[in-house]
């Protein structure tokens, strides 16, 4: 019997410890940072990329980030990335007219280049729409694998990522050659609040030498964007997410969520079926194809709780649900359920919520 | 002038299906499961039908990867209306660095002039393997495409693309690689004529040596688990209540 029960522990040590890695081929070695920038400071979710670069296990490998684009906010965010986190070595910057839009080919093209140069270990940028366009693409003209939409790092090529919009988690090792590619999760690594060390550290800066750099034909031309309004908090990151859904039956009234929001400083979410109804725009979806949020106040009215939406949510620290269906797969997941209409919901929560400071 | 779109469609357990990790952390059972369509590939399937019907292009090749069940998938897509399939039977998991050697090599053979994939499948949640093929190819890209449109004089298509903060347009040299969003279009059922019609379709069959692409895999499943359950919740009974232990209970107000 003992027996039986050390040989099930060793098993279970075996499975949630890998005692071999891979890390024998995978050597130390630097990591890249893919970076985005705006207005000449390192977006945010480019920021908890690089949190997870941090949080690689091997302490003696240096980070260097690379941003590119054209014009002085360019040079503001490499003097910001070189500011940002005192384990950056390096800040590349690739100056040109090519980058200034997030097309994946020249991007690609361009991590290509700095890996043959940098023989980096790992690349990482963040799980959004500009790292999950170009970073499988630069794996594929590297012929490695990426491992995309990280959670998790147990060690510096076992990674934790989640599959079936969230209802399993898997544990992958990297096994290939050099790099390792990584598009990260931003909600699970934070960017530390205010880094005691954000002044301390000044990485040097370096040019990217683009003499060789072909992209070939022009292939692909930026047109232009419709961004939304960004008054409210960016989903994203918001401390508070107000979420609506389908029960709300039109734009009209999806505004008592927009007022909500207002109140409690807080961003606006949706459930795809309020997207596709109109009411909002499509950036404003939460879910397993929207935006992945895990705020620390998640209210979510009149949405029902699919299993696609959940995916986008799920890891909220606090969920409040709202719905006049008691049987709504939203109140499985709820920390506080109230069954109830929102109509009469949000009005009341309007009036007798505290104003925010 | 004639135009060939070939469409990649996966066979994944079903979206509406509550999946259960099986006990030996190996994966997920896949075992007397509902299977389907990945819808992404339906609505990839969709958009090159409705291209086809608009007359810019002549013929739709549906293409799948996988065990024989993926004939059934395959034989679906030729119902919705593709032309003919293609099947590569394999198999062992793949991941998407070897789908996407698989469908380059398959480019190569049929030349067409679009190809368009979902933009991930609702099972790995990979979201890659049109990125990879693009890359591999040297063709442009347009991944997350809420909106295209052909012109055909010039060769070109112009995407409307689902990004962070809203929609971003490009154009694309033709020919190219398309990954479809959710809000694309509308995929059609197949009616029951249309069912039987696609029994008699042409399927191709290729194995990966056949199409001289060797499987190499950089990557192993080191398991699979549950996530971390959430503790029940309660339920409170007016507005008041909620105040009270949001404000002193969860401090989140």
């Amino acid at each position: 019997m003992a027996t039986r029960a050390l040989l099930r522990a060793i098993r279970k040590r075996a499975v949630s410890f890998p005692a071999f890695p891979g890390a024998s081929i995978h050597r130390h070695g630097s990591t890249l940072v893919v970076a985005e920038h705006e207005g000449g400071v390192i977006k945010p979710p480019s920021l908890s990329a690089l949190a997870a670069a941090t949080c690689l296990p091997d302490r003696d490998s240096s980070v260097s980030v690379l941003v590119a684009g054209s014009g002085p906010s360019l040079h503001q965010a490499a003097s910001h990335a070189a500011s940002c986190h005192s384990s950056i070595s390096n800040v590349l910057v690739a100056e040109s007219d090519k980058f200034k839009n997030p097309l994946a080919e020249p991007w690609a093209k361009l991590v290509h280049l700095v890996q043959q140069s940098g023989g980096y270990s790992h690349i990482i940028a963040a799980a959004n729409s500009f790292g999950k366009n170009v970073m499988p693409r630069a794996a594929a003209l590297l012929d490695v694998s990426p491992v995309t939409d990280v959670t998790g790092i147990s060690d510096s090529n076992t990674f934790v990522r989640p599959i079936y919009a969230g209802n399993a988690l898997c544990t992958v090792r990297y096994t290939g050659a050099n790099p390792c590619i990584l598009t990260i999760r931003s909600t699970s690594f934070p960017v530390p609040q205010n880094s005691a060390d954000s002044k301390s550290n000044e990485a040097s800066i370096s040019q990217v030498d683009l003499s060789t750099f072909d992209e070939g034909l022009d292939k692909s031309r930026y047109i232009s964007q419709t961004s939304q309004d960004g008054e409210r908090p960016d989903l994203g990151n918001a401390r508070i997410v107000i979420t609506g859904g389908r029960a709300l039956k039109s734009a009209e009234n999806f505004k008592l969520i927009e007022d909500l929001a207002k109140k409690l400083g807080a961003a606006v979410g949706a459930t795809r079926a309020a997207v596709d109804a109109g009411f909002v725009p499509n950036d404003l979806q939460v879910g397993q194809t929207g935006k992945i949020v895990a705020p620390e106040l998640y209210m979510a009215f009149g949405v029902s709780g699919a299993i696609q939406h959940l995916a986008g949510m799920r890891d909220s620290k606090v969920i409040v649900a709202v719905n006049n269906d008691a049987d709504a797969p939203i109140f499985q997941v709820a920390d506080y359920g109230l069954v109830g209409d929102l109509f009469e919901v949000i009005p009341e929560l309007l009036e007798k919520l505290p104003e925010k400071k | 002038m004639t135009m060939k779109i070939m469409v990649a469609i996966k066979r994944v357990v079903d979206y509406a299906v509550k999946i259960r990790v099986n006990p030996d952390k190996t994966g997920v059972v896949t075992q007397n499961v509902k299977m389907s369509m990945n819808p992404f590939c339906e609505i990839a399937l969709e958009e090159a039908l409705r291209i086809r019907e608009s007359g810019s292009a002549s013929e739709v090749v549906a293409v799948t990867i996988g065990p024989s069940h993926s004939v059934d998938t395959l034989r679906t897509g030729l119902a919705m209306g593709a032309d003919r399939g293609i099947h590569v039977d394999y198999s062992a998991s793949l991941y998407p660095l070897s789908v996407a050697k698989i469908l380059t090599k398959l480019v190569q053979i049929e030349n067409p002039g679009l190809l368009i994939l979902g933009k991930q499948a609702i099972d790995d949640d990979c979201n890659q393997t049109g990125q990879m093929i693009a890359g591999l190819l040297n063709w442009p890209q347009g991944t997350f495409a809420s909106k295209v449109v052909l012109d055909k004089e010039k060769q070109v298509a112009t995407v409307d693309r689902e990004v962070a903060d809203g929609i971003e347009t490009v154009c694309l040299n033709l020919p190219a690689v398309i990954t479809t969003d959710l809000r694309l279009n509308q995929p059609r059922y197949a009616t029951l004529p249309n069912i039987m019609k696609a029994k008699s379709k042409p399927i191709k069959k290729f194995t990966p040596e056949e199409l001289n692409v060797e499987i190499k895999s950089d990557l192993e499943i080191v398991q699979v688990t549950e996530p971390p359950k959430r503790k029940a919740g309660v339920v409170v009974s007016s507005v008041d209540e909620l105040i009270d232990k949001l404000k002193h209970e969860a401090n989140v107000i």
